[in-house]
């Protein structure tokens, strides 16, 4: 068995790894990778697979993953903006879609229950499909992404009363073997359970995970994070299932309450990965299910009902568009993007089998529909992207945007006492900045005072996309060690060529170090400190003090272009033992250079050169 | 082509519109060296030597600013105060400048009738520059007819003029750069 498991692991791994680069280089998407390299190791090609259903059940937490990173991105304020267009075009996508399937149904001589449960079930899109397809591209953020989202939650609300509404749709004999089948509690009970688990979910996001997530951040252990981000998870989406409810509502609703922490990105960063590899193996697990048998055996009836299918629903979709304020050529991404059927139908489907409510054949034959259309949307969005999108191009009018980001402009990383100096003084002058810092009691402390503090380590790529990296002119490295220092800045070059890096530097060789990686600027962190009260010596010795200051200043721009010749010569960087050796040889060079210096010392400025004063205080 | 160091200052480039309009074009001429007093001595500190070192570099020399209290901003004056050192723009052995060219290009926000016994400032410009005047000499350096932009807050209404002013800044600055 654990032999099966692993030759299962190898299998879909393998598979995965094969598809999705040539998929993506091929410029076909990874979705459409995963849905072919299933259809491959499935039974009908190449026949690796021993459970495809069971890995499918197991597969679709991935979209339970996934819609809780959506919840994190969506502020209940934002969520709240949004009501106009879930209620209206999910709403109406949902009713209409429903109706057009179901006179359909009857049409083909269906009992009105059979249609009307048909109608509803093929009336959600997949989410899966949908989204993964929109961030890929990137067009989350567009009116054509946030239409498609706000339709897909209201479709996943939609999951709830369909759930309720199946049961009664089937015949009265079979009503009690449901109530069996949904757990013991009925009526009122349940709602109140429900009630209070989602309860329950918003008190607990709001005032417990904080300091849960802060306490566990102090322990510095990146596992233990990424376990307690991932029981949280599981922990909702299995409470949520045990009422009978979505556990991908549930795990959204708790990603939507987790909005707001400050343990934001950190939460997305270790979710993520999780949520691709499941994903992934939930669109190989629907290819491997494409049941080619059922296909043969009528294979016209199976590409009408497909093709028909997505005909009617991107009908509908395009009516619906008009009514929002989206562009045309978002319209048609609107709609080319959603005309599937989605995962939930297998779900549903499945459901409607066991209450009896639906035959086994024609189950069978829908299911294969279902899977059909969700394999030909990567197909269609290629032919959006490639032919109909170009269409518009000339009159494309600019996307609005309509600010689903809070990105700055500025991150800063690492905000001990020296990053505190730079976005302090950006705060006053209305400049926001982005803060990550992985030390988690100086997150708290600061975020008292209003600042938008994330947990977390500046050198993974990840963290730094999730912080806005992309759309960032400036990024601040202020950490207060070199080598991590260095390794941060490493790691947005390679990722984020575009941003200017101005960095911290500890001292003088690791001034030389950062400008020798290439940073727009760098400013060592005692130098200019020590320097003032140089000035403020010579003050007290006599000096004007704005001729203290000059000397000051000047000697400081002198030991900058120092540091930047030092950068400019071939490195010998590894001739030192270690790095105290190396700071050590560098001072007394830099004494021995100040010794040739005596510049100022000549300077006359202002006046002819003649004999300074000894004593010029003005008491 | 000989090569031109346009000496900018102006504190407020960031709202100004004349200044700023004819720097760019200014900044498309590569024969046109343009040198921004404050943005490289934000905290007003100048390297005499540094700036010295350039100066040696160029044989005509354009200092562009807004006429603030009749002179230039203050960090002008510094610099003229530190840079013009004893003993190298004058006094003994001061004829490190000598020869070179000197084009003061000023703007004002008050009109050219302004400019006049009977007006407002009562003084002409030709008065009012003077002290730039005689500095030039005293440097020995060739002090030309001053490039003088009147009436800045009106100017971006009248597209006319702006153009006719624009092209003869530019046409200035070509005959500079020929040698003429």
């Amino acid at each position: 068995m654990e032999n099966n498991l692993l030759a299962d692991a190898v299998t879909y791994l393998a598979a995965a790894v094969v598809s999705v680069p040539i998929a993506k280089r091929l410029g076909l998407g990874s979705v459409l990778g995963y849905l072919v390299a299933g259809v491959i190791i499935g039974p009908f090609v190449l026949s690796f697979l021993s459970h495809p259903k069971d890995v499918m059940h197991f597969a679709e937490f991935g979209v339970v993953l996934m819609l809780f990173l959506i919840g994190l991105e969506l502020k209940p304020s934002l969520l709240w903006k949004l009501r106009v267009p879930i209620l209206g075009s999910g709403g109406l996508q949902v009713f209409i879609t429903t109706l057009l399937v179901t006179a359909i149904g009857l049409f083909f001589g269906l009992p009105w229950q059979q249609a009307l449960a048909i109608g509803m079930i093929l009336s959600l899109s997949s989410t899966a499909i949908a989204l993964q397809s929109l961030q890929e591209k990137g067009q989350m953020k567009s009116t054509a992404g946030q239409g498609a989202f706000a339709v897909l939650l209201f479709q996943d609300i939609a999951v709830i009363p369909m759930l309720a509404i199946l049961p009664l749709l089937a015949s009265s004999s079979d009503v009690a073997s449901i109530a069996a089948h949904s757990g013991e509690l009925h009526g009122w009970k349940k709602g109140l359970v429900a009630g209070g688990i989602i309860a329950g979910i918003v008190i607990g996001g709001r005032f417990l995970m904080n300091p849960i997530f802060s306490f566990i951040a102090k322990s510095q252990l990146r596992e233990v994070f990424t376990a307690t981000a991932l029981l949280l998870v599981i922990s909702v989406a299995l409470a949520m299932q045990s009422i009978g409810l979505s556990p991908a509502l549930g795990t959204f609703l708790a990603g939507v309450v987790l909005a707001e922490s400050d343990y934001r990105h950190e939460l997305e960063s270790n979710i993520e990965p999780f949520k691709g590899l499941l994903l992934g193996l939930f669109f190989i697990s629907v290819g491997a299910s494409i049941d080619f048998n059922i296909f043969a055996a009528d294979p016209a009836l199976i590409i009408f009902l497909t093709l028909g299918l997505i005909i009617l629903k991107y009908l509908v979709l395009q009516l619906l568009g008009r009514f929002t304020p989206m562009a045309r050529p978002d319209r048609y991404t609107f709609a080319f993007v959603l005309s599937q059927a989605g995962e939930f139908a297998f779900v549903l489907f499945a459901f409607a089998l066991g209450v009896n409510l639906l035959p086994q054949d024609l189950v069978s034959q829908l299911t294969l529909v279902v899977a059909l259309s969700m394999l030909l949307t990567p197909l269609m969005l290629i032919v959006n992207d490639k032919y109909v999108q170009p269409l518009f191009r000339e009159t494309k009018a600019e996307p609005v945007s309509d600010d689903i980001s809070e990105e700055n402009k500025v991150i800063i990383i690492g905000f001990g006492r020296f990053g505190q100096a730079v976005g302090r003084l950006l705060a006053a002058n209305k400049i926001s900045t982005t803060i990550l810092d992985h030390d988690a009691s100086q997150i708290d402390m600061v975020r008292r005072y209003g600042y938008k503090v994330y947990f977390g380590e500046g050198e993974r790529h990840d963290l730094l996309h999730a912080a806005g990296a992309e759309d960032a002119d400036v990024i601040v490295v202020a950490v207060d060690e070199p080598e991590r220092s260095l390794r941060i800045i490493k790691a947005i070059q390679h990722h984020f060529p575009h941003v200017k890096i101005l960095a911290r530097a500890i001292n003088r060789p690791h001034a030389t170090d950062l400008l020798k990686a290439g940073v727009t600027a760098v400013e060592r962190e005692t130098l200019a400190g020590g320097l003032e009260l140089g000035a403020k010596v010579m003050q007290q010795l006599g000096w004007r003090h704005n001729a203290a200051w000059r000397a000051s200043r000047l000697f400081k721009k002198h030991d900058d272009e120092m540091v930047e010749q030092l950068a400019t010569m071939s490195g010998d960087e590894k001739m030192f033992i270690n790095h105290s050796m190396e700071t050590r040889s560098f001072i007394e060079k830099t004494l021995e250079e100040d010794q040739h210096w005596e510049h100022e010392v000549d300077e006359h400025a202002w006046e002819r050169p003649g004999k300074l004063k000894k004593n010029v205080h003005l008491d | 082509m000989q090569s031109v160091l346009l000496i900018l200052t102006h504190p407020n480039l960031q709202q100004s519109k004349i200044n700023y309009h004819l720097i760019q074009k200014a900044n498309q001429l590569d024969f046109v060296h343009i040198h921004d007093l404050c943005e490289i001595y934000a905290d007003g500190v100048i390297d005499i030597e540094s700036e010295q070192k350039l100066l040696a570099e160029f044989d005509i020399v354009v200092f562009q600013h807004p006429f603030y209290w009749y002179s230039a901003p203050a960090l002008l004056k510094e610099w003229f105060d530190l840079v013009l050192q004893y003993g190298y723009a004058y006094g003994p052995g001061g004829d490190s400048l000598k020869g070179k060219k000197w084009l003061s290009v000023i703007t004002t926000g008050g009109g050219q009738t302004a400019y006049c016994k009977t007006g407002h400032n009562r003084f002409t410009m030709e008065q009012l520059l003077t002290p730039i005047e005689q500095t030039a000499h005293l440097c020995q350096m060739e002090y030309l007819a001053p490039f003088v932009v009147h009436g800045t807050g009106k100017l971006f209404d009248d597209k006319v003029r702006l153009d006719q002013v624009s092209s003869e800044y530019l046409k200035t600055l070509r005959l500079l750069g020929e040698g003429a």
